[in-house]
């Protein structure tokens, strides 16, 4: 079966799917409405685009750094990366928002302008936790061989993992971030709880408003997918050209 | 070369301090004649390629002196990089860096180390390549290649940063017998070129052939040492007799 033909089977279907479970809804759908308010959405969707490019950025900072803090001769560099990596995976973002903003940025006096960094800096440190295990488990699988013969023809220690360890790493890697990004890009959606007006907050208040839930919801999904579909679609790309690069 | 080795010791301690410590070189002194080839021969487990690492500027003992030429190996890794980049060694296997080709990795050590130019790197890389006829490889991955032109890649990858001297430990242990010959015949080419070297094996034929002296290394020290012909006229030790018989009959 040509792969085109399958992708529209199992979307078609889908489609069908969707469509008998609406059409027995009986619902009055009340699109105008929502409609009137479609500036709302696109700024949140803006916002949640922004704020994910950010998070994208700043996390996989710090999962690089913890993930070499994990892998750390001093003791205390290595329990400091651990305590932050299995602090944060076992807690909720939920709560680490709320500490984050209404204990540690009140006690610091942050002032209402400063949610979006203190958004950012929590969503980055809770992905980052994520991210840090994933790095870690790319650079141990590189064998101990490769640094041997990296030591041997003179490299030094960040050449040996620019040029030898990271190039390998990556490619391992690389599935897991991806699958990260697109949990990153829709826990973002949570940052509403302090207030920032990205999409998911968006479609609460023209809900809110409009009483329209699905009309509300649905431009929600749609506007996710538009965000983790390229997302996925660039993580199979770069993985194909590195798996023909270590062919 | 002049190798002196004195009172060598390499003692490995287990970090968690759960297994008592093991000593993997125990005492071990050597003094050879100025040669071009040392052979370093004995039973697995017998401290032959932890000897090599040393000598390689790989590990730090744990005390006792070597020296080559009457120059003293450093002990403080920034030293030990400079000597590293003054000699090239060889492992068993998984010398080449899988996501580069052959090429690519010909290039790096040239490159990144030596600080040539590009084309200054692949100027020096042609003829060797093609002289050991490996030319037809050189935009291959090492998973496209063969155990033999793998190591084979790793040895020019080792040669054409004109190193002072050569550690190969084992090179041919990992391969089938046809491969294990096209890479010994290239290390008898070395041998004609004048490229100085230290060599541990197994292959006590190709040993006699290549070595001007060999050492025979079991439990940490040298068990006996001499000039190639002497070694395998003089079977007095049980153990180098016992070693013989087993790696000559193999």
């Amino acid at each position: 079966m040509p792969r085109w033909f399958a992708y529209t089977l199992v979307l078609a279907l889908l489609a069908a799917g969707g469509a008998w479970a609406f059409a027995s809804l009986d619902m009055n759908w009340n699109w105008d409405v929502v409609w009137e308010y479609r500036g709302v959405f696109w700024r949140g969707w803006w916002m949640t685009v922004a704020l994910s490019v950010a998070s994208l950025l700043a996390s996989s900072l710090f999962g690089i750094v913890a993930a070499v803090m994990l892998r750390s001769r001093f003791t205390l560099a290595q329990a400091a990366a651990r305590v932050y990596v299995e602090l944060i995976r076992g807690t909720p973002l939920l709560v680490q928002l709320l500490i984050g903003w209404y204990v540690i940025a009140a006690a610091l006096h942050m002032g209402t302008d400063q949610r979006y960094l203190v958004g950012i800096l929590v969503l980055s440190l809770f992905s980052g936790a994520y991210m840090a295990e994933i790095f870690r488990g790319g650079l141990d699988a590189i064998p101990r061989t490769q640094l041997d013969s990296a030591r041997a023809i003179g490299l030094t220690p960040g050449q040996s993992l620019w040029l030898v360890v990271l190039p390998q790493a990556v490619r391992i890697v690389l599935p897991a971030v991806a699958g990260q990004l697109v949990s990153l890009v829709k826990d973002s959606s949570l940052l509403s709880v302090i207030s920032i007006a990205e999409f998911t907050f968006s479609a609460r208040n023209v809900n809110s408003a409009t009483y329209s839930t699905l009309e509300s919801y649905l431009p929600l999904a749609v506007g996710y997918l538009a965000l983790t579909l390229p997302l996925s679609g660039l993580s199979r790309w770069l993985e194909h050209r590195f798996r023909y690069e270590a062919a | 070369m002049i190798l002196s080795i004195n009172g060598l010791v390499q003692r490995f301690t287990d970090p968690g301090g759960r297994r008592p410590p093991t000593t993997v070189l125990d005492g071990l002194n050597i003094a050879t004649g100025d040669i071009q080839a040392l052979v370093l021969v004995g039973p697995s487990g017998g401290g032959k390629s932890t000897l090599l690492r040393i000598l390689a500027g790989l590990d730090v003992p744990t005390s006792g002196t070597v020296a080559f030429d009457g120059v003293p190996l450093p002990r403080d890794e920034r030293d030990l990089l400079a000597y590293r980049r003054t000699v090239a060694t060889v492992f068993q296997a998984y010398n080449l860096f899988p996501h580069l080709t052959a090429m690519q990795n010909l290039l790096l050590p040239l490159v990144h180390v030596h600080k040539l130019t590009e084309s200054q790197a692949l100027e020096r890389i042609r003829e060797p390549l093609e002289r050991f006829g490996l030319t037809a490889h050189a935009d291959k991955r090492p998973a496209e290649l063969s155990g033999g032109q793998k190591q084979r890649i790793a040895i020019l990858r080792a040669l054409v940063v004109q190193p002072s001297r050569l550690f190969l430990d084992e090179p041919t242990s990992a391969l089938d017998p046809e491969m294990t010959g096209e890479v010994l015949e290239m290390i008898g080419e070395l041998k004609a070129l004048g490229t100085q070297f230290v060599l541990v094996t197994h292959e006590m034929g190709f040993a006699r052939k290549v070595a001007d002296e060999i050492a025979f290394i079991a439990d940490g020290r040298v068990g006996a040492h001499g000039p190639t012909a002497d070694f395998f006229d003089r079977r007095t030790d049980p153990r180098i007799r016992l070693f013989l018989e087993r790696t000559l009959h193999a």
